[in-house]
């Protein structure tokens, strides 16, 4: 089971960085959204896969008596879920907003903030 | 809930006796800036009282770090774990000299930043949230000081992330939004690379707390990916430090907003990328660190070299200015790359030193452009005859990032070239000495274009107000006091550096019975 989700990591990453390059924005964003799912896979692969044994401990026990499905990977997937979707409704808004003042999605000719023709400082004066 | 009640002994889970009184301390930079944030929020539309309750609040976290410091300097470190659970099952909050020291220089700085703030952001600004997106920022900035715990770490780095480009976008302009979409897509990948590191370090070493990371990694199996995992940490903290390869994020944005965000930027977020290399590397991966010194040592001369003869290229101050935090932080991953105690000491107090210098740089922009006539080499002039104040601490300015006497940029410097001597580094300290003297050229012709040149235009009539002098000579004071008498300051980084080589007062904070 693990082999398998390596394989559907690796995928994920390969598609989200090949779309990350590119330099239209939306395709930028495609590539963000499939690099932060990656990443919960891999979190969630990391924890090690066991199935059908929720960790719950009877009440009868102090410890449970065999091997539970471990429960951490998931509040930090949780947590990173959380985290990357406000940063991607953020980045969506951010961008929509760019495309409409700068008449663009191509980062090539974003160059407001940094002019291409900007003159070097006097050599003296 | 049917059933008997059952004796349940949480000893081997949870805390037994209460917190002392005096640990809560630790929480109190993060919490109070929360507080005052959502606070800030509410009260949205009474605009007078936000400034207030903003400057207060930094205040007293900057009081608080100052008594944790004074705590740590002389007890060595302590730790409080959250929700009453043992670490490493909680998360536990960890403060020594390297942390509490950062955090209060940084809590410092905020709060002269917001006292510049009241000449800078206008009602707009205010309407639109400054002040508490300043405060959570904050929040986010002490929290990765303070924390130790790794997964905790990265959701600092994000709180900290989120709120700047809430202060980084305010205004809207277009040059601001342009920056500020490389800055957040740039960002967002160096976290989601600290996060998959964090991944891999939780399914090798099953645990996140650092103390725990620390005391276990010795003991770890031959075939652990050690390598890779502290590779991927390495260019995740480069890429939010900006180190050379992976800086280009940072002269795109940190010239678009506001002075004071860009003060705040500049003086403070890529520290935290330093903070991290210095926790990360040192603490947990002294070996790999340890193999990887020459591709840092590299990097570190092309990060120092590169960014001043940027800011050789650069007409705009902000932009300049851009560059030598850049060349700055070359300086600093040069403490990393030797990893001796005199290199991390020496990258401790650069980076301390910096936070203040960089910032007084940015506010010294933005006062030149009030008495002058804009940001651009090109246009200014004059100023020396104005404004001779303003060119008296433009001066001292110049030397202190320069690293020149009677400022504090000197004796990091000093130090770092020793301990690269000492290491056998010799072409290292030269790239340290060659990077001072060309942020000196950059920075000389400031003062010879904007300041000795005579005017071309009619400088504005109108005097410069007095607050942005009084900022710079609040942010000026400590730069010369600590370059007349460093001794306190280079203690107190060699006692950070040798709590990063041998971390067994860490461990021992965090884990005082040595279970776990």
């Amino acid at each position: 089971m693990e082999a398998v989700l390596s394989l559907l990591v690796a995928l994920f990453f390969a598609a989200g960085i090949y779309l990350m390059l590119s330099r239209h924005l939306i395709r930028i964003l495609l590539g963000i959204v499939l690099f932060g799912n990656a990443v919960n896979l891999l979190i969630f692969t990391n924890g090690r896969l066991t199935r059908g044994t929720p960790p719950i401990v009877p009440p009868d026990l102090m410890t449970s008596a065999g091997p539970v499905a471990n429960p951490l990977p998931q509040a930090l997937i949780l947590t990173a879920i959380v985290i990357s979707f406000s940063f991607f409704s953020f980045l969506l808004v951010v961008v929509y907003r760019a495309y409409q003042d700068l008449g663009t999605d191509d980062t090539d000719e974003m160059r407001v903030a940094e002019p291409a023709d900007e003159a070097p400082p006097p050599m003296g004066y | 809930m049917a059933g008997e009640p059952y004796q349940v002994d949480r000893a081997q889970a949870m805390i037994a006796s209460p917190i002392a009184s005096a640990d809560w301390l630790i929480v109190v930079p993060v919490v109070l800036p929360i507080i005052c944030g959502a606070l800030l929020l509410m009260f949205r539309h009474r605009m007078r009282i936000h400034a207030f309750i903003a400057l207060a609040a930094l205040a007293l976290m900057t009081g608080a770090n100052a008594l944790m410091l004074r705590r740590v300097l002389a007890d060595g470190p302590f730790s409080m774990t959250m929700g009453g659970w043992l670490p490493p099952f909680g998360i536990s909050f960890t403060a020594d000299v390297l942390g509490v020291s950062f955090a209060l220089v940084g809590s410092a700085v905020a709060w002269i930043c917001c006292l510049y703030s009241l000449c800078d952001i206008d009602r707009t600004g205010r309407r639109y949230g400054f002040y508490a997106f300043l405060m959570l920022m904050m929040a986010g900035v002490n929290g990765a000081f303070l924390t130790g715990d790794i997964f905790n770490l990265y959701v600092w780095f994000e709180v900290f992330l989120i709120s700047s480009f809430g202060l980084l976008i305010l205004g809207s302009e277009k040059a601001q939004i342009d920056g500020a979409v490389k800055y957040a897509i740039l960002n967002l990948v160096a976290t989601t690379l600290f996060l998959i590191a964090t991944g891999y370090l939780y399914g090798t070493f099953g645990t996140l707390n650092m103390a725990d990371l620390a005391r276990k990694v010795g003991g770890v199996s031959e075939t652990a990916p050690l390598m890779t995992l502290s590779a991927l940490y390495l260019l995740a903290f480069s890429m939010k430090a900006a180190a050379f390869p992976v800086n280009f994020w940072l002269p795109a944005s940190y010239h678009t907003p506001r002075i004071v965000t860009a003060a705040l930027f500049g003086g403070l977020l890529t520290k935290i990328g330093i903070y991290a290399l210095l926790r990360s590397m040192i603490l947990i991966f002294p070996v790999e660190r340890a193999a990887y010194s020459m591709p840092i040592a590299i990097v570190a001369g092309a990060t120092m070299i590169l960014g001043a003869l940027g800011a050789l290229a650069q007409s705009d101050l902000r932009r300049m200015v851009g560059f030598l935090v850049i060349s700055g932080v070359g300086v600093m991953l040069s403490g990393l790359a030797l990893g001796s105690e005199g290199g991390l000491a020496g990258m401790a107090f650069y980076a301390l030193n910096s936070m203040v210098v960089m910032t007084a740089l940015y506010v010294l922009a933005g006062t030149m452009r009030v008495a002058g006539a804009g940001f651009s080499l090109q246009e200014l002039g004059g100023l020396y005859r104005a404004r001779p104040l303003l060119a008296a601490i433009a001066f001292l300015l110049i030397l202190a990032a320069a690293g020149l006497p009677p400022a504090s940029g000197l004796w990091p410097k000093i130090v770092l070239v020793k301990a690269s001597i000492g290491e056998g580094a010799g072409w290292l300290a030269a790239s340290i000495l060659v990077s001072g003297f060309l942020t000196t050229m950059a920075l000389g012709r400031v003062f010879l274009l904007a300041f000795w040149r005579p005017a071309n235009v009619s400088l504005p009539v109108v005097a410069v107000p007095s607050l942005p002098l009084a900022v710079l000579l609040l942010l000026l004071l400590p730069v010369l006091l600590v370059g007349l008498y460093p001794e306190p300051v280079i203690a107190m980084s060699v006692s950070a550096a040798r709590g990063l080589l041998d971390p067994s007062a860490y461990i021992q904070a965090v884990f005082p019975q040595g279970g776990g």
